[in-house]
């Protein structure tokens, strides 16, 4: 008995397990669908909208969306690269992305699609709204002024019986991550690396360490992300 | 045919840019037979003495004097390109953009620790010194901007590569590794 579905990416004959979520899929075909709140191996969100394709003509997210026989996918072409680019823009503008002094800078996934799109200037005003930083955990810092509020924190770091460190506080505008204080504090050196690296940007920082990879050979200095996906 | 006139100036920078535009090297002959300079620092040409082709800023708007120099360079070049970082966003320069400009001043004239003597606690306040502005500005927020130019500073070979190819009318080379923010 087969579960292999058949669909088409950018008229391009592909094949994966029914069920599988049209980013995965796409990524075992060899095509790169950006994504930016995605995190492989847990329950998708949805909340970035950077994986933008148009299934069957209408505007989906991929990462939420499994495949099914004969679906129609389109993921590369001006229009919809624009529409991601300008998803990318919004966030540049909407938090405070001082890039030169960054710590994540160079191994950032925000910046490395900025840089995918080739984005020179954003297309909207800044806000440069009001930020702050929270240094009151002990071994992480979190730094509103970069957090993309992609939720990736919330669903990816738990303790071992399964509670949230992270959450939502306030709304609109305000939104921003807190991490629990009791919890927070009790992060095992592993948790708290784990967060750090589950960030995308430079809003989950380790204490005491920063600006480690010098410039040239960080993640994406070089390197197209997206690219190791295509090579194959 | 007389060559394309570049004018360059520095607002709310730290000269990197500047450093930047130098740091081509060798290639500093070939840019001075392909163009000519008129106001700049790198020729201490302080006023305008003919239009321009292409101005080149670096530095973001803190200042009246920077709004001043930005418009007078958008007067008289035909082609503005923002270079760096502060220009396109404001940089570091930006990161004050949060604090109420009286706690700044405040900072920078009584309270910080670097303040060796001020009795009287006076902040420096004279018509001939420029106005702070509110917050810092982005260039394309003041005056129509053509082209950006991004980094910190930019590579001195996106800042090559651009000029070559607004002077030739060939196309941009954009090579992965030169466009970064960094
Ligand atoms: S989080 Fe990423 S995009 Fe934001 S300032 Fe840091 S490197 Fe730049
Ligand atoms: S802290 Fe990082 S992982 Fe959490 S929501 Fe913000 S950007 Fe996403
Ligand atoms: S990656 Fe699909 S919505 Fe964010």
């Amino acid at each position: 008995m087969s579960t292999l579905v058949k669909f088409k990416i950018d008229g391009v004959e592909c094949m994966a397990e029914r069920g599988t979520y049209i980013v995965e899929a796409a990524r075992e075909n060899g095509i790169y669908i950006p994504t930016l709140c995605n995190i492989r191996g847990v329950k998708p969100r949805g909340s970035c909208r950077i994986c933008t394709v148009l299934v069957n003509s209408r505007p989906m997210s991929a990462c939420t969306t499994p495949v099914t026989d004969g679906m129609e996918i389109i993921n590369d072409t001006p229009e919809i690269n624009d529409t991601r680019k300008s998803i990318i823009e919004v966030l540049f503008v909407e938090g405070n992305h001082f890039c030169p002094s960054c710590e994540k800078s160079g191994n950032c996934e925000l910046q490395a699609l900025a840089y995918r799109f080739q984005m020179m200037v954003p297309r909207f005003p800044y806000i440069f709204p009001n930020k702050t930083v929270d240094a009151s955990n002990p071994k992480i810092i979190k730094d509103h002024n970069r957090c993309i509020l992609c939720k990736r924190c919330i669903r990816a770091i738990k303790t071992d019986d399964g509670k949230n460190v992270f959450a939502f506080k306030k709304r609109g505008m305000k939104l921003e991550i807190i991490i629990d204080p009791e919890l927070g504090d009790n992060f095992t050196d592993e948790l708290a690396q784990k967060a750090v690296e589950i960030c995308p940007v430079g809003a989950i920082l380790p204490r005491e360490k920063g600006y480690q990879i010098p410039i040239g050979k960080r993640k994406y200095d070089q390197v197209v992300i997206g690219s190791d996906i295509e090579k194959k | 045919m007389s060559k394309p006139i570049v004018a360059t100036t520095s607002l709310a920078g730290c000269f990197g840019c500047h450093m930047s535009i130098l740091d081509i090297d060798e290639k500093i002959l070939d840019l001075i037979e392909l163009v000519e300079f008129n106001k700049s620092p790198i020729d201490d040409i302080k006023t305008f003495t003919k239009k321009c082709d292409i101005g080149l800023i670096e530095g973001g708007c803190c200042n009246s004097e920077n709004i001043h120099v930005l418009k007078d360079f958008r007067k008289n070049c035909k082609i503005l390109v923002s270079v760096g970082e502060c220009a396109i966003m404001g940089g570091l320069p930006a990161l004050r953009n949060g604090i109420p400009i009286k706690e700044c001043l405040d900072e920078a004239y009584i309270n910080g620790p670097s303040v060796q003597h001020n009795p009287k606690g006076i902040i420096p306040n004279d018509d001939e010194l420029p106005m702070l502005l509110d917050r810092v500005y982005p260039c394309h927020e003041i005056v129509k901007i053509d082209y950006y130019l991004p980094g910190c500073p930019p590579r001195a070979e996106l800042i090559w590569n651009a000029l070559v190819a607004l002077v030739t009318g060939d196309e941009l080379k954009l090579p992965y590794e030169v466009v970064k923010f960094d």
